[in-house]
């Protein structure tokens, strides 16, 4: 073969490719998923600003198995919501130099209704990207006068599952325009920034090739609409950003840290593929 | 520079004695995305090719590709196209090409280079997530290219 033969093979495989991966993507299970006799919405058309680079949206839990996708659907087998229990604990505890406790200033959790389905987003009063960790801290160190919580403390991820439980079966609707377009733009050129000594980026894996298999893992979307999740594996619940750093190791590159501007502008980028999923509310992964 | 001309010259030294010497990553010759000679010197081992195709802190290339001739290593992947035939679709040189750094072959394609030390976005210390210093160790050795490209070349239909 010339090389010009090799190309044009390699044109057809391509064409062919694109055909298989349409079928690829019919390997997200056909199911729905329904949590306490409420449907979740899993599955949606792409937004707009997407501009057709996926022609659908699925939740990561479409590519999980029977097993794992049917343990999400039950709030009794689902481990996660152990966490959730907990968290409704701290938040109800009194920590810091002002004697406050969650509940002091924001009464039930049942007022952050909403909250995980709109972020990241920037405050509109101080103008800053805030993620829930963020406003977590936030109130912990300026209203409370207690320490941050590390960004894997259990108790951090315990309170960010009782909020994300919130909003469950809400639509994510991360804003991507006005004071959020520079975040929006600087995530969106990470996630197509090939890092690393394997030279991968999130595209790659999650817009070019899920619905493939990378040896025994089932590439889903990387949407982040089930954040927290509990990882069976890991046996506790991961953020999108402590995920986002697995990824990243994995190209065999060095990682941005969790809370790093880089990683905040992601986060938000990542959120918005997702607009239109609903929030899960502490969902189940391998 | 000067060093570099330096180091060329004893390269070549060393070639005029020794019949065949190592050929450093950076130094490698692509001829339309093929590589013309051996970059060990040494022949390749089919055997040892089938543990750098199968074995993840190696080679890994089962992550990506599935074939009918290695069905009994277990959950291949599907992200690169089965490879059944490629001996017959391509020279050995073709596929050491391939092997050491595919985008030479495939314009942007998510193979990655085995055989590169350089040029990257954050290099990482392998899969610590800490940073690494280039040039970085290529991820196979230039025996364990041989040897993959040997184990490719019984991927026959
Ligand atoms: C080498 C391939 C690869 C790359 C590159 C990669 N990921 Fe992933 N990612 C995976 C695999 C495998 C999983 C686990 C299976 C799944 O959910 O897709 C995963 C899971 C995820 C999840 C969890 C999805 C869920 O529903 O639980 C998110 C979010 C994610 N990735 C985001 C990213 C982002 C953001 C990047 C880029 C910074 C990235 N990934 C780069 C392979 C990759
Ligand atoms: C992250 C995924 C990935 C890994 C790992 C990978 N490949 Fe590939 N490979 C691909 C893709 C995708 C192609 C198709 C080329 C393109 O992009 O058009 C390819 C193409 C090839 C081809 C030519 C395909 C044909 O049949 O004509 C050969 C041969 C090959 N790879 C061998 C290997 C070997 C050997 C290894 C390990 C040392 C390896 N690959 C690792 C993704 C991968």
């Amino acid at each position: 073969m010339t090389p010009r033969t090799i190309k044009t093979a390699l044109a057809a495989t391509a064409v062919l490719g694109f055909a298989f991966a349409g079928m690829a993507n019919a390997e997200a299970a056909d199911d729905t998923l329904v949590i306490d006799g409420t449907e979740i919405v899993t599955r949606a058309p792409a937004s707009a600003h997407l501009d057709g680079a996926l022609p659908e949206l699925y939740s990561g839990w479409h590519f999980r198995d029977a097993d794992t996708r049917a343990m999400e659907a039950d709030d009794f087998d689902n481990p996660g919501m152990i966490y959730v229990d907990r968290g409704l604990d701290s938040w109800n505890t009194v920590d810091g130099t002002e004697g406050k406790s969650c509940a002091s200033c924001h009464e039930g959790p049942e007022s952050m209704k909403g909250l995980r389905a709109v972020t990241p987003r920037v405050d509109a009063k101080t103008g800053k990207l805030m993620n829930i960790e963020a406003y977590i801290n936030d109130c912990r160190t300026t209203r409370m006068g207690a320490e941050a919580w590390g960004d894997k403390a259990e108790a951090m991820t315990d309170v960010m599952a009782l909020i994300s439980v919130q909003s469950r079966g809400e639509i994510m609707n991360v804003a991507t325009d006005g004071a959020a377009a520079p975040f929006y733009e600087k995530g969106k050129e990470m996630y197509y920034t090939r890092y690393g000594q394997l030279e991968l980026s999130c595209a790659n894996c999650h817009e070019q090739n899920y619905g493939n298999y990378i040896r025994s893992d089932h590439l889903s979307q990387g949407q982040t609409n089930g954040f927290p999740v509990y990882r069976l594996k890991d046996t506790k619940l991961t953020t999108a950003q402590g995920r986002f750093v697995g990824c990243v190791r994995d190209t065999r590159a060095e990682t941005f840290k969790i809370g790093s501007d880089e990683f905040n502008a992601l986060e938000l980028y990542v959120a918005s593929r997702g607009n239109g999923l609903a929030v899960e509310g502490v969902s189940v992964r391998n | 520079m000067t060093r570099q001309i330096f180091i060329g010259m004893a390269i070549s030294a060393l070639g005029a004695t020794v019949a065949m010497a190592e050929i450093a990553p950076e130094n490698v010759e692509f001829t339309d995305g093929a590589i013309a000679q051996s970059l060990s010197g040494t022949a390749g081992n089919a055997e040892d090719g089938k543990k750098v195709f199968s074995t993840a802190g190696l080679g890994n290339c089962v992550a990506c590709h599935a074939a009918e001739i290695s069905k009994d290593i277990p959950f291949p992947g599907t992200v690169g196209p089965a490879l059944d035939g490629a001996a017959d679709r391509w020279t050995p040189e073709q596929l050491r090409g391939i092997v050491a750094n595919a985008k030479m072959m495939f314009d942007g394609t998510v193979m990655p280079s085995f055989y590169k030390t350089s040029g990257y976005i954050r290099p990482g210390d392998a899969y610590t997530g800490k940073a690494g210093t280039e040039p970085l160790p290529p991820i196979l050795s230039a025996q364990q290219i041989e040897d993959v490209v040997a184990y490719l070349q019984t991927f026959k239909e």
